[in-house]
């Protein structure tokens, strides 16, 4: 708290990285990775809220269970946009891109990340792959869903489908720049001391992040190349009256977009596993339990895509497998939420925003994880395919689990990124709205889709109606909790409190240089001496940070 | 300023360091470009398996004669940049120069005679389509894996060549010293692409003629 205190007095720190230049070209050219990672955030930003209107209007029309509003084909494009912008757009792209971008190097000790120029370049290819995707909805739009499936997307689509997988393939080689980049930063420019077991967990969460983008992105990349080559060149590759195999496509497409969902949420798990630790007070549990459950996760889901075809035509022993392997793929995942709950487990718990929407992840996250395991389970999975039961499953994981985490990292990293405090009061109500309105929105789409209402269908049995129009409730809830902070938080910039090196406590060497950091995040290149997460001795109880200690529930245990 | 140092990037503080992230970070992307070519070997593969004969059959059509003069010229290729990465590294300035323009003449040679192939290939009617002159019809898979595969191929060595273009220009300007390492990295992307070549080969060239 002495910080604060030193902090407060005239500055004679350098310009910190904000400060290094105004003009709109000296953020187009920027090289620093900070900047990048703000790029980035805004960009992402627009394509959440482009997503999300579009599934505003498709929530809409289920109100009703006649199709009133969108014609057939139009409500096609408009869930296939929701899925592409926010799946490639906005979910792969989240965490990793912004905080990733922003915080690796300052977590490491590092001025920069290894590839500064490439850095950039990334962000250009995003845009790029942006403005095809951008130009496909213009146009008119894509109404294969973002799964792409051949025949249909080859042989049978009207719609602009070159476009919108030329987007997606662009945009792919971004992910996989940012990946190559992280995966050298954390090799080569830890700072002294850093050991591979001193990174915090938000590190090895990027780490191993990378690895899936570097080695997954490259499979839907060829994928997609497939597909444009069929319907561009008219060569007949998985066109069934050549004797090519549509659901050869599924293998290659799922080899990637089933570890996408790991690219989805290891970094959320990074992302609570910094905001745990600092409003427990308490050391992580279980620290190189988390790493390894990390890159279990990231290793085992390589092996778990033939889940997504347990209908298609697959042979039945490889169902087996991958259902095996599938339930495998939760336990490093269940390691992780006990671990989490153990270090909550008698910390100075303190609710601020983002451990409140930290707390929203573990909870939301937990549901979605165990939904997984019912649909890993071929008889399971037979009967719930393709209905609303797995869209709730996987909106829990990537937007209950990640988008949670994205807001609790925003949150967490607000001060540090501009410098001010965000306002608590609204911050906090816009996290429990959001916890709300997510479980309004999707809590009865499991139930509907357990008793058989199928996805992607916007004319539907009339016994269905009381589920969509609860469900198209919670959406509304959740999108005024979406849109609160994109007021306050602007807000913030000019009125926000000014904070110092450190508000909340924390760990992490993030937090030893100014907020803002300077442009060259440290003014000497730290040295690393202790194990991450000290947030007390060992052995010793959580500390209060000067804090009245909650008392334990029996004080003679 | 030294040259040495001339060629030092923020935010390494060694050539040495810098050097060896260079080849990490080339490696990694590499590693990627496996995974990316491996989709499509996957897809040759499975339909190699299903349809063996028509396979056998449709790689009979493939000119043995361009595609044998190509790995020539290719593997020639490789050795001059190799001895163009070397020589940078030990700051032969002029003999970098010389291999360099070398790796760029045999690579476009390589385009020529690809594009001399391609143009006998629709001459004689072997772009998939409704017209296409072999049966059975599995026959096109085979050929639409040949245009995509060589395809991309082609693509790859267009763009090491645009690179190798610029840095041997920045070289002969002395824009770029030649101990940068980013010579190191293009010859690693270089070898990679031919690699390619040298499995492509065998799967599109030789099968049928056993």
């Amino acid at each position: 708290m002495t910080d604060i205190l030193l902090d407060s007095l005239p500055p004679a720190k350098p310009a910190n990285y904000l400060e290094e230049g105004h003009t709109l070209a000296s953020w187009l050219t920027t090289t620093d990775h900070k900047r990048i990672g703000i790029l980035y955030a805004l960009s992402i930003t627009a394509f959440f809220f482009i997503g999300g209107i579009a599934i505003g209007i498709v929530r809409l029309e289920l109100i009703t269970p006649h199709g009133a509003l969108l014609s057939d084909d139009q409500y096609n494009r408009l869930f296939t946009l929701h899925g592409i912008v926010m799946v490639w757009f906005f979910l792969v792209p989240s965490i990793p891109t912004t905080f990733g971008n922003f915080l690796l190097p300052l977590m490491i000790g590092a001025r920069e990340v290894a590839f500064p120029r490439l850095n950039l370049f990334s962000w250009y290819l995003f845009v790029a792959g942006a403005v095809f995707t951008v130009y496909s909805v213009i146009a008119g739009g894509v109404d294969t869903g973002w799964t792409f499936y051949t025949p249909f997307s080859t042989l049978f689509s009207n719609s602009h489908v070159i476009a919108a997988a030329a987007g997606v393939f662009v945009a792919g080689f971004s992910s996989i720049a940012t990946g190559v980049n992280f995966i050298t930063t954390t090799h080569m420019l830890r700072a002294p001391g850093m050991t591979w077991f001193r990174l915090p967990l938000m590190v090895w969460a990027l780490y191993t992040t990378s690895i899936v983008m570097v080695l997954a992105t490259p499979v839907l990349a060829m994928s997609l190349l497939l597909i444009m080559a069929e319907r561009f060149l008219g060569v007949p590759i998985f066109n069934p009256n050549n004797g090519g195999d549509p659901l050869l496509f599924q293998h290659l497409f799922w080899f990637y977009s089933h570890p996408a969902v790991y690219i989805m949420v290891l970094p959320a798990m990074g992302v609570v596993s910094e905001i745990f630790t600092c409003f427990a007070r308490r050391r992580v549990f279980g620290y190189s339990a988390m790493v390894y459950a990390l890159l279990g996760i990231g290793v085992v889901g390589f092996l778990v895509w033939g889940h997504h075809m347990f209908v298609a035509g697959q042979s039945p022993y490889a169902n087996l497998v991958f259902s095996f392997l599938s339930f495998m793929v939760a336990v490093p995942s269940a390691i992780k939420v006990f671990n989490w709950t153990a270090t909550l487990y008698r910390g100075q718990i303190s609710f601020e925003a983002p451990m409140l929407y930290a707390m929203s992840f573990l909870g939301l996250f937990t549901i979605g994880g165990l939904t997984g395991l019912f649909l890993a389970s071929v008889p399971i999975d037979i009967h719930v395919t393709d209905t609303y039961f797995v869209v709730a499953h996987f909106h829990f994981i990537m937007v209950g689990g990640t988008v949670s985490a994205y807001f609790a990292g925003l949150h967490f990293w607000w001060p540090k990124i501009t410098g001010r405090m965000y306002h608590e009061s609204w911050a906090r109500f816009s996290a429990v709205t959001t916890f709300v309105g997510f479980m309004v929105t999707f809590m009865p789409q499991f139930i509907m889709g357990y008793a058989g209402m199928p996805r992607r269908y916007h004319v539907y049995p009339e016994v269905f109606q009381i589920y969509h129009v609860i469900s198209s409730a919670g959406a509304l809830i959740l999108s005024v909790a979406y849109l609160f902070p994109l007021f306050y938080l602007p807000w913030s910039l000019r009125h926000g409190d000014r904070v110092g090196k450190n508000p909340w406590g924390a760990t992490g060497l993030e937090w030893t240089t100014p907020s803002p950091p300077p442009k060259d995040n440290f003014p000497r290149i730290p040295r690393v001496d202790v194990e991450p997460y000290a947030y007390h001795p060992v052995g010793q109880s959580a500390d209060t940070e000067g804090r009245e200690p909650h008392r334990p529930q029996r004080e003679d245990a | 300023m030294s040259e040495a140092s001339h060629a030092l990037n923020d935010p390494w503080s060694t050539l040495a360091r810098q050097r060896a992230a260079m080849s990490f970070g080339v490696w990694l992307f590499l590693a990627s470009e496996v995974l990316f070519f491996g989709g499509a070997l996957l897809g040759y593969t499975i339909y190699r398996d299903l349809y063996p004969d028509a396979f056998r059959l449709a790689a009979r059509e493939t000119d043995i004669v361009y595609g044998t003069l190509n790995t020539a010229i290719l593997l020639t290729s490789s050795l001059t940049m190799f001895v163009a990465e070397r020589s940078a590294h030990e700051g032969f300035r002029r003999t970098s120069l010389w291999c360099l323009a070398a790796t760029l003449a045999l690579g476009s040679a390589f385009l020529v005679v690809k594009g001399f192939e391609y143009y006998d290939d629709i001459a004689k009617g072997l772009f998939p389509g409704p017209a296409f002159p072999l049966q059975p019809a599995q026959t096109q898979i085979f050929w639409a894996f040949y245009w995509v595969m060589t395809g991309v191929h082609a693509i790859h060595l267009i763009l090491g060549l645009g690179i190798l273009a610029a840095m041997t220009v920045l070289l002969y300007r002395r824009a770029l010293p030649p101990q940068s390492p980013s010579f190191q990295g293009l010859a690693l992307y270089w070898h990679f692409v031919d690699s390619v070549w040298v499995v492509l080969l065998p799967l599109l060239y030789l099968i049928g003629r056993a």
